[in-house]
């Protein structure tokens, strides 16, 4: 492990208690809902917060709250992309890329160059004199890549890189960190809030809801075995808890299920919503699972909709717009309800 | 209202144009080539300058400390740096004097100890105008600090920044529209200054005797210098509300 944290950081209302490995050369991706401490996390780790806890980079410790070791920011070996990059408004573009070399000392000349560089490498080189207030959006995020980078950190922190780029600009920008995140050497930690870009940079995934870890694994892992609701949400499953004896789980609310693998003891259970086949009467042959469900509300998107089953098995069921206008369903209707055994993803709570 | 709108324009308006209509604009020159008026004319700007300075050097600090440190007596702090803004400022010089005169509190030791005078010279105009014009170049910077985002300073520590290096070239820029405003108050505030100056420092012709004071002075003898040297600051006062207007009165 390349960067090793344990941190605990009150603040606000927020109590944040994590624990984090990334190794060198891994992106770790810490994925969460606004609120769920993401910020204060990058800020403590750059020393900008005070902690309790211990964060040690490649075996040197940069604090250490028991033995009373705290670097200060600004010794870090920390390259920062704030979400707002925060580019200084009165300098160039230039100036800003080497405002680090020149803060730890290197000459005038020595740093231009190193920011020239730079700048050619996310492909700027001609802004070099422009204002950061002269900038897009998906260039002022290259330019604060650049500056953060033009200090050659061994850990670089990004929070939200494309949360302020319009949505036409993300696609684009994203491919683009994406390469520069992979060129550059050292260890890679970035938060969001999006499962999209949580899946398209993170090598690994870390979720944290309230200030604490609820799920941490490869990408795959998380989209098929979603441990909370947030998470549930985000990939777009049904997860429901329950106890399993066999291929039986028993939920929650009282539903019974049968799944193709076998358990025992508590078990969470996720749904695909397209797994879910929707009937106007009992459907005949082999489905294992089948019950009886009032539809609650629809959304109707642009080739699907979403329909919001209640008890026993509050799900989303999605079927295409031509199979709902073969059911004529409207909220407040009964429908038969299905779905296969095979598509009962069981695992351990 | 419309009409009692204009009456109170009319009543602003009216005493400049009485300086106006009654300028010696003919004579103008002469009067202002005169011993006395060029005399007041230098010690005011250059007293009124190094006050200035001396509230940038001595301000700038300050409203750090009320915009950023944390401790028990702020709201105290700020309140004895916003008084000379509505002490009277005669009081202001009565006070001063007691402080730093001949006899007073600290000055009877900067005689004894140093040899330093302050009534009858310069530097105690100088410390007269300062006292006066300190608290609007501090409320100003503070204001400026108060707005300005610590965030900045944040990514400038990240970069490997001292918090002096992050205040010299992240901070202080930012902070420069505010400084030029406060200090050009302050300036305006000390050039004008009358009461706290006369009672502090005296009213020496070419030691102490600053423009406000001589038009004073002069008020009793012939009204022609007192006239131009109040066109004078007149036209300053009218230059720095043009050259703040952005600033103090933004367009609708």
């Amino acid at each position: 492990m390349s960067l090793s944290a344990s941190i605990e950081v009150r603040l606000d209302g927020l109590h944040l208690d994590v624990r984090l490995g990334v190794s060198t050369g891994e992106t770790l991706v810490v994925l969460g809902p606004n609120g769920a401490g993401k910020t204060t996390l990058l800020r403590s780790l750059a020393g900008l917060l005070p902690l309790r806890g211990r964060v040690v980079l490649d075996g040197e410790t940069l604090e250490d709250s028991a033995a009373g070791v705290r670097v200060p920011t600004e010794r870090r070996p920390i390259g920062f992309v704030f979400q707002d990059y925060l580019l200084f408004p009165r300098m160039s573009v230039e100036d800003n890329v080497a405002f680090g070399l020149r803060a730890r000392g290197a000459g005038r000349e020595t740093s231009r160059r190193e920011a020239r560089a730079w700048l050619e490498r996310v492909g700027l080189g001609d802004k070099a004199a422009a204002r950061p207030s002269a900038l897009s959006g998906g260039q002022a995020q290259r330019v604060a890549l650049a500056r953060a980078l033009a200090i050659s950190p061994r850990l670089l922190l990004l929070d939200e890189p494309l949360a302020a780029l319009d949505a036409g600009a993300r696609g684009e920008v994203r491919r683009e960190l994406r390469r520069h995140l992979s060129s550059f050497p050292g260890t890679r930690l970035l938060v969001t809030h999006d499962p999209v870009e949580a899946v398209a940079l993170g090598d690994r995934l870390v979720v944290i809801e309230h200030g604490r870890v609820v799920q941490e694994g490869a990408p795959e892992e998380l989209g098929r075995r979603p441990r909370s609701p947030y998470v549930a949400t985000l990939v777009g499953l049904n997860l429901a808890r329950g106890r399993a004896d066999g291929d039986v789980v028993e939920l929650a609310s009282g539903a019974v299920l049968t799944a193709a693998a076998r358990a025992k003891g508590d078990v969470l259970v996720a749904l695909p919503p397209r797994a879910i086949a929707l009937y106007r009467s009992r459907p005949e042959g082999s489905p294992r699972n089948v019950w009886r469900a009032r539809v609650e509300a629809l959304d109707v998107g642009r080739e699907s909709v979403r329909v919001h089953l209640g008890d026993p098995l509050p799900v989303v069921a999605e079927v295409t717009a031509a199979a709902l206008a073969d059911l004529e369903v409207r909220a407040g209707d009964e429908l038969w309800a299905s779905v296969k055994a095979s598509e009962v993803e069981l695992y351990p709570a | 209202m419309l009409a009692a709108g204009g009456l109170a324009a009319t009543f602003l308006a009216l005493p400049l144009l009485g300086l106006l209509v009654r300028a010696p604009w003919g004579a103008l020159g002469s009067h202002l080539a005169s011993a006395e008026v060029r005399s007041a004319l230098g010690l005011s700007l250059v007293c009124s300058l190094t006050a200035t300075l001396v509230c940038l050097v001595l301000g700038v600090p300050l409203a750090w400390v009320l915009a950023r440190a944390e401790f028990p007596g702020r709201g105290l702090l700020r309140g004895v740096a916003t008084l000379p803004l509505v002490l009277p400022p005669v009081v202001g010089g009565v006070a001063l004097l007691l402080a730093l005169g001949r006899l007073g509190l600290v000055g009877r030791w900067l005689e004894s100890l140093f040899g330093v005078r302050l009534f009858g010279t310069p530097a105690g105009v100088v410390i007269a105008e300062a006292f006066v014009a300190l608290p609007l170049l501090v409320l100003t910077v503070e204001g400026a600090l108060r707005a300005f985002d610590r965030r900045y300073e944040d990514a400038a520590a990240t970069l490997g920044a001292s918090r002096w290096y992050a205040f010299r070239r992240v901070t202080l820029p930012a902070l420069a529209p505010s400084l030029v405003a406060g200090g050009v108050l302050a300036w305006a505030r000390a050039l004008g200054e009358f009461g706290a100056t006369i009672t502090f420092a005296g009213n020496l012709p070419g030691r102490t005797q600053t423009v406000p004071i001589a038009v004073y002075v002069e008020l009793q003898k012939g009204i022609e210098d007192a006239i131009v040297l109040s066109l004078v600051l007149v036209a300053v006062s009218l230059a720095v509300l043009v050259g703040l207007r952005d600033r103090w009165f933004p367009a609708p």
